[in-house]
């Protein structure tokens, strides 16, 4: 534990090994961004080359390259990954159970309905990133009214979300059958999550929202890591439980669902950040900027391996990240049994 | 009873078409004839199938919530049939039922044992089956990526539908589902001593070990096999084992014998409603039961 | 005593769902007082507890704190006045006892006011004051029930309030770590805080009490010392049981012993 206190009575507090492991994010983030703006595509470029173009010093191709093409991938793979792992930190930790995650609550299957609406009955890019978002959100909508005036507390939220999600997955099967082969090709790349040809149009909403988001994340991050005692004993601490919950969770779902309109449902991002960040700064409590920062890396180096993994030819950065999470999360359940924790 | 299904599913045809068909003399029905019956009989068994694995999934995790498709081995199917089709070209039911089988089977495995096993809790088993649902679906998507071929094949039947239904189907299925229905039955007193708990059942005399595994390749059967024929139908094994209960009580020597009973009706008056509300197409079973089942579903949760 | 106690209820309805426990439940906790509320299971002290730590919001009625009714106040206000034990709680994986105990210096905390040198020193103080120093980089889920209790009891103090609720700090310990959890209970009272806790054992609880609320079916039966209250009659009336009451050999104070129910019919010599 590093303390820091000023005079006038103020005082930060931090645990060494958890600004550690920012830092180590931070940069590794760095290094990950310039090897993904100069490396890989058909115009490879040196580091050197990357921040000359950065500072406005490169070739109009090379202007074009990064400027256009790279960097607002970059970005939009940074940002869905915070994005998405701040969800999943926020989620698992107000349900108090390490499986929680948006698509566990069905709200990334609400973002692919509106999604698949949209494919089915045509529409350009920007209409499906809106309705991805609008149907993320009517999912979170909808748990929120079932799970009625009784609040949003752990146990209850989870089974009507794996309810909600149930019913969504059929329908979205069955809009699936309503589209032309093409289409449907197109959506099921969407579904899986894809960074190809992202740009800044995609990026910027999804930057504006963290932004938007952030403060209210992190001013309510420590009335968060007193609800991980049990509801009793965070009211009696004077935390305004309910109220928070609400705060967070739609803070949650907003993420959750403009992180997917971005780049579609790319899975495990949300459910394994944060667990990575946790064992990683070793610390109890929801980790929250630990955690979006080790999202943002996962998404990064993920989308390299995919662009990379096949020669001549780029996978959805969803597969890699499904196969990944899919082995880490095996493992997550099979040592917790182990440790015979319920 | 049974008759009463059959009869149930027909009015939907006019009554004299429906005559003719039962008389086989009249040749120009003989087309319908060879589309409706299968189907019904498909449904019948499906139904049955998706009813008693879902009680018996419900009695053995002690979990009022469990239901195959939720927990994943409808996914598991999937999986596998879509590998079959993906990467070995296999098209035809009788080819996919062995890979849906196995398919099952290990998911069923996997999430029972990632699910705490003996331990486990309602939330911590439901959610091991959304995430084992979860990894499927991206390995299932990615097939179909990779293959267009497959994509069309497979956006189909994961929705979950009897219309592709033939008498080859129904008769490549009928055996497994049978041995699965048998199998449950024969258990059910050894499930109901299991009810009470473990050290309880072996008190009685049942041996909780050799109770799952035979539960387990049960329900790996009968969901196998519906799913193979069928797609991955949700929420019928989990209702129908609620509704049923309400009439039966929680015995389970009354109670899956009624599934077996109930199941079919839900399911073939689901296909029945798609038909109708889809016309002139029709809408698949599978997103019938979503739809209808699934705010069933979030009622009982919402009530407990 | 004079005037209005800092903490009571007046005309509590108190219900779950659809299940209503009381109606029209009035009580005052005795500043400075060791409350002790005790009843058969399901009698409604707990939920009582809830509703004065307004962790449960009454149907009707209004729980008081320094006369103005609790949930009309800020959150954090009444964090810094009123402290609840919880029954059932759950520590985070792999929390550690200082971790859990500094957690309890919440309402005294801002975003930007995180760790100030009087929070340290409390929660050392905390931490001293329950016998848990020793275990403070331990993690909450490996010590024993006796030490986790007292590390619970050490975040509740943390909040550094003069009021302070525990629901049931006995239950599930064994005999010797009830004993110490009461002991400690004492001294927190002995140093001015005022305490209310709801227990099981009618001994303890008439042994380490200096007010007794007595409730059955949702209401009180009686309240005052217990030396006073606690009679067979009480005893009869509440619990159904029959029984004597004869001076605690220790203290003094009365202890209940159940009568014989079959003297006659298996005699034993």
């Amino acid at each position: 534990m590093s303390v820091l206190r000023t005079p006038g009575g103020l005082s930060l507090r931090w645990r060494r090994r958890s600004a550690a492991v920012v830092t180590g994010c931070a940069s590794a983030t760095l290094l990950l961004a310039l090897a993904a703006v100069g490396g890989g595509g058909d115009h490879p470029m040196s580091p050197a080359d990357v921040l000359r173009t950065l500072t406005g010093g490169g070739s109009p191709a090379e202007e074009f390259i990064v400027g256009e093409l790279r960097l607002p991938r970059l970005v939009t793979a940074l940002a869905v990954g915070a994005a998405l792992a701040l969800a999943g930190a926020v989620v698992q930790s107000l349900l108090r159970n390490p499986l929680g995650s948006p698509d566990v609550l069905g709200l990334t299957q609400g973002a692919a309905t509106g999604a698949l609406v949209v494919v089915v009955l045509g529409g350009g890019t920007l209409t499906l990133a809106g309705a991805a978002t609008a149907g993320g959100l009517a999912a979170g909508l909808l748990i929120a009214a079932v799970t009625g005036r009784r609040g949003l507390a752990g146990a209850r939220v989870v089974l009507v979300g794996i309810g909600v999600a149930a019913i969504l997955t059929g329908v979205n099967g069955w809009l699936l059958t309503r589209a032309q082969l093409m289409d449907a090709a197109r959506a099921v790349l969407w579904l899986t999550g894809s960074l190809d040809g992202r740009g800044w149009a995609q990026a910027l909403p999804l930057l504006g929202v963290l932004a938007a988001s952030t403060p209210l994340l992190f001013g309510y991050g420590r009335a968060l890591s007193m609800t991980e005692l049990g509801d009793e004993a965070a009211i009696a601490a004077g935390v305004p439980v309910r109220r928070a919950r609400r705060a967070l969770l739609g803070a949650a779902v907003l993420l959750a669902s403009v992180a997917a309109a971005a780049a579609g449902p790319v899975s495990f991002v949300a459910l394994t950040a944060p667990h990575l960040a946790r064992r990683l700064t070793r610390a109890p409590g929801p980790n929250l900027l630990a955690s979006a920062l080790v999202g943002a890396v996962l998404l990064v180096a993920a989308d390299l391996v995919a662009q990379r993994a096949v020669e001549g030819r780029q996978l959805p950065v969803g597969v890699v990240t499904g196969v990944l999470g899919g082995a880490y999360l095996v493992w997550l359940l099979a040592a917790q049994r182990r440790a015979g924790r319920s | 009873m049974l008759l009463s299904i059959a009869v149930g599913a027909r009015p939907l045809s006019p009554a004299e078409v429906w005559q003719g068909l039962v008389s086989t003399a009249s040749p120009e029905h003989s087309v319908v004839h060879q589309m409706r019956l299968p189907r019904t009989l498909l449904g019948l068994l499906a139904g049955a199938a998706l009813g008693v694995s879902g009680a018996l999934m419900q009695a053995l995790t002690r979990n009022p919530l469990a239901d195959p498709g939720l927990l994943g081995i409808n996914a598991g199917a999937s999986a596998a049939i879509a590998t079959a089709v993906g990467l070995l070209g296999i098209g035809t039911v009788g080819g996919w039922i062995w890979f849906a089988m196995l398919g099952a089977a290990a998911v069923t495995a996997l999430g029972y044992a990632v699910g705490g096993g003996r331990r486990a809790t309602p939330e911590r088993l439901a959610l091991a089956g959304a995430a084992l649902n979860a990894v499927l679906f991206s390995y299932v998507s990615g097939m179909m990526l990779i293959d267009a071929a497959s994509l069309d094949r497979l956006r189909f039947w994961t929705v979950g539908s009897l219309a592709a239904a033939e008498f080859a189907t129904v008769r490549t299925v009928a055996p497994f589902i049978a041995a699965g229905l048998l199998a449950a039955l024969a258990g059910a007193r050894a499930l109901n001593a299991l009810a009470l708990g473990d050290d309880a059942a072996r008190a009685l005399g049942a041996r909780p070990a050799l109770v799952r595994v035979g539960t387990i390749t049960a329900v790996t059967l009968l969901c196998g096999a519906a799913t193979a024929a069928c797609g991955p139908i949700v929420f019928v094994g989990l209702l129908v084992p609620h509704l049923v209960r309400r009439l039966t009580g929680p015995d389970l020597r009354w109670l899956l014998p009624a599934c077996a009973v109930y199941a079919p009706v839900l399911l073939l008056g689901a296909d029945v409603a798609g038909r109708v509300l889809g016309r002139p197409g029709e809408l698949q079973v599978g997103l019938v039961t979503a739809v209808l089942g699934g705010p069933l579903f979030l009622r009982l949760v919402a009530r407990r | 005593m004079s005037g209005n106690p800092r903490l009571g209820g007046v005309g509590l309805t108190l219900a779950y769902e659809r299940r209503i426990v009381a109606e029209g439940l009035s009580v005052d906790v005795p500043d400075g007082s060791f409350t002790v509320v005790i009843g058969p299971n399901a009698c409604g002290k707990s939920t009582l507890l809830r509703a004065l730590a307004r962790t449960l919001r009454p149907r009707a009625g209004t729980v008081l704190l320094d006369g103005r009714d609790i949930h009309s106040l800020p959150s954090r206000a009444v964090a810094r006045t009123l402290g609840l034990l919880p029954q059932s709680s759950v520590a985070p994986d792999g929390i550690t006892v200082a971790d859990l105990v500094s957690r309890g210096r919440y309402p005294h905390q801002g975003l930007l006011r995180q760790w100030s040198a009087e929070d340290e020193r409390v929660v050392a103080e905390s931490m001293a004051d329950t016998g848990v120093a020793e275990l403070a980089d331990r993690p909450v889920d490996e010590l024993s029930g006796g030490q986790r209790q007292r590390a619970w009891i050490a975040m509740a103090l943390a909040q550094r309030t003069p009021l302070l609720l525990l629901d049931e700090p006995t239950t599930w310990l064994d005999i010797a770590h009830q004993v110490e959890v009461l002991e400690l209970c004492a001294r927190l009272h002995e140093q001015g805080r005022t305490l209310v806790a709801v227990l099981h054992d009618l001994h303890q609880a008439a042994r380490y009490a200096t007010h007794l609320i007595a409730m059955r079916d949702g209401r009180v039966v009686t309240s005052g010392d217990p030396r006073e209250v606690v009679t067979a009659d009480l005893v009869q009336e509440v619990f159904g049981l029959p029984c004597r009451i004869v001076a605690d050999p220790e203290t003094g104070t009365p202890l209940v012993v159940p009568a014989a129910r079959r003297p006659a019919i298996s005699p034993r010599r």
